[in-house]
Order: structure tokens, then C-alpha cells, then sequence
């Protein structure tokens, strides 16, 4: 990779960032508008939970990580601190891994 | 004292706490950022590119794609538009933090580097503001120190960690966003929220570009445009009732 490819990357990396946080914000928005982007977090961390435990590449794959992240979600239910959570989750998959 | 088991505990119960949490999250980050070091260099690129793209990219899901095309033969083109795809749901993120950092314009400059995967899901977990930003800063500081601390290590030849998924931490990551997760699914609008974004995501992963499925769950906000039913608890009008909350202070 040139340094010019890895300057334009940073650029465009950063400009997509700055673009939600600095372009649009700081307006007030409609309240309609507010309550979506309030969701913003609720529609994209789960789907990104989902494609991190179910998918490899372009296809769906279960496997160890199905076994982590299930541990944690019922650690997480169980309010287990967040630290702990994480190290159940990769001690889990881990395990599995190593058994299969 | 709150029974956790107390279906109607205030909300702040289920908030990690920034600092250990964020830690925690970045020295898990930090073994990828090893891994994306020795990948860098395994792709030939030299110590001070592959600390450069960490620096200045900041964005490991893009950095891993555009490295990866790059050590397969792929054109310079095919990697930073794969890269930027991936990079694209951070404007998402970057929307949501706007209505939470609403400092001065250099702070928030600064702050747009960091708006990540990590700093979101821990920002927005947290439930009154001075939190969500303490969050905020923690998270993403933490995340940018071991990465890139990882990545230096990896690209001068540290590969004495191996790779990460021997120890589980590609589960890391999502086992994580699970118990940030947790805040926004407590009312019935994040949950048909998510639900929806995951259908999306899965849905889509086979037949789009990575990055896609992920960006495209978005979509699923417009359940926000339904007007709430009075009473109704809605993840950006939480009134924050128990600030005096001694347990709060103390929580894990």
C-alpha cells in the first residue's frame, strides 16, 4: 500500500466519522429525529453482535463463537459485571475451540 | 439497595463502569491490533505504514479488509472501498454521539476520531450524560492506546501472542457489545429496533459487499418515526431521576 492510499483511507475513515458528529450536530432536531437516531445504537450493535458471532466472510457459520457469545448473553442477563462478561465470552469460545 | 432482579430498578443498573470496562476492551483490542501489526507486515508493509494506518485510520475492521486485499493481490481501489464500506456505519455512530458531545468544535474534531464500534456501545450504555461522555473518552482513549501500542508491537515482529482467535477474542468483541447492549433493549422500541437489525444484517450478509449488512441494519431506526405512547420510556428522553443514587457510584 502507497502512502498516498493510507492518507486517503485515514481521510475518508475520518471525514465519515466527522460527518455524523460535526456536520450535523449540535442543531436541534425534530423530535421524530432524535428518536431515530436514539435508536441508532439499538439497530447497529446487535447487528453487528450477529454478523461477529454468525457469519465468516459472506456466508453463516455456527461454530465456537456461537457457544462465547451465548455464555455471555446469558452472563449478561445474569448482570455479570461487563469485564467479566468478555472474559466469559472468549474463555467460552476458546474452550470450545480447543475441545472441538 | 435495588433487587437486581427488579424488573422496574432504574435504569443505570445495567451501566458497565467506563473505566474497567474500557480497559478491559482495550487490551483485548490491543491483541487484534498485534495480529493487524504482523498482518501488516506480512502484506509487506513497513513498521511506520502499518503504525501510520492505525494512527490515522483508526478503524480496525477497515484496516484488516484493506491489508488483507492488499496481501491478496487486490488492486489498491478494491481495498479502500472495501475499507470505507466498513468504515461507514461510524457516521451512524458519529449522528448518535452528536446529540451527547456537544462541546467546543476543536474538542469535537477530536472526538471524531474516535467514534468507533467500543466508544459508542460504552457511551451509550450509560444513561445520564456527564457518564455518557466520561464513557465516551474512556473507551475510545483506551481503544486508540492499545491499538495501536498492538499494532507497533505486531509490525516490528512481535509475533509471540499468536493468533487471537486461539484464545477466543474474536468472541470478545461481540460477548462485550452483549452487556452494552443490554441498556437498549429494555424498552420495546430498542428491542423491535434490534430485532430488525439483525434480521437485516443476516439477511443481507450473503449477498453484500462485508460492511453492507451492518450499515444497512440502520434502516431499522425508522421504528422511531411511531410517536411514543405517553408514559413510554424512550432511549433518548430518559430522565435521569436517580443521579443521587448511592449505588450507582459503587456499581461494577
Amino acid at each position: 500500500m502507497s502512502w498516498t492510499a493510507i492518507l486517503v483511507l485515514g481521510g475518508g475513515c475520518y471525514l465519515l466519522k466527522v460527518a455524523g458528529l460535526v456536520l450535523l450536530g449540535g442543531r436541534e432536531l425534530p423530535p421524530v429525529v432524535n428518536r431515530c437516531v436514539a435508536l441508532l445504537p439499538a439497530a447497529l450493535l446487535p447487528a453487528l453482535i450477529a454478523v461477529q458471532t454468525l457469519t465468516t466472510d459472506d456466508r453463516w457459520v455456527i461454530d465456537a463463537r456461537v457457544a462465547g457469545v451465548g455464555a455471555a448473553i446469558v452472563a449478561a442477563w445474569r448482570k455479570v459485571p461487563f469485564p467479566a462478561v468478555i472474559v466469559i465470552g472468549a474463555a467460552v469460545t476458546a474452550a470450545v475451540r480447543a475441545l472441538a | 439497595m435495588v433487587d437486581p432482579s427488579d424488573s422496574a430498578a432504574p435504569p443505570g443498573d445495567d451501566a458497565p463502569d467506563p473505566v474497567t470496562g474500557s480497559v478491559v476492551l482495550g487490551l483485548a483490542v490491543g491483541v487484534f491490533g498485534v495480529s493487524f501489526g504482523v498482518l501488516a507486515a506480512a502484506a509487506g508493509l513497513s513498521p511506520a505504514k502499518a503504525c501510520a494506518m492505525s494512527l490515522l485510520v483508526f478503524t480496525g475492521a477497515s484496516q484488516f479488509a484493506a491489508v488483507g486485499i492488499v496481501d491478496a493481490g487486490g488492486s489498491t481501489a478494491t481495498a479502500l472501498g472495501s475499507a470505507l464500506l466498513l468504515g461507514a456505519r461510524n457516521g451512524a455512530y458519529g449522528l448518535r454521539m452528536s446529540t451527547i458531545l456537544r462541546g467546543r468544535l476543536p474538542t469535537r474534531l477530536v472526538a471524531s476520531h474516535l467514534v468507533i464500534d467500543e466508544s459508542t456501545a460504552m457511551a451509550t450504555a450509560q444513561h445520564d450524560p456527564t457518564q455518557q461522555r466520561r464513557a465516551f473518552w474512556w473507551a475510545g482513549v483506551s481503544v486508540f492506546v492499545f491499538w495501536n501500542l498492538g499494532t507497533l508491537l505486531g509490525a516490528l515482529g512481535g509475533d509471540a501472542i499468536g493468533d487471537p482467535e486461539r484464545y477466543g477474542l474474536d468472541a470478545a468483541f461481540p460477548a462485550g457489545f452483549v452487556a452494552l447492549v443490554v441498556p437498549h433493549l429494555r424498552s420495546l422500541e430498542g428491542r423491535v429496533t434490534a430485532a430488525i437489525g439483525v434480521a437485516i444484517a443476516l439477511l443481507l450478509t450473503p449477498v453484500a459487499p462485508a460492511g453492507l449488512p451492518v450499515l444497512a441494519a440502520s434502516v431499522a431506526v425508522l421504528v422511531g418515526l411511531r410517536r411514543p405512547a405517553a408514559g413510554e420510556a424512550s432511549p433518548s428522553t430518559d430522565p435521569v431521576t436517580d443521579d443521587d443514587d448511592p449505588s450507582r457510584a459503587a456499581a461494577p
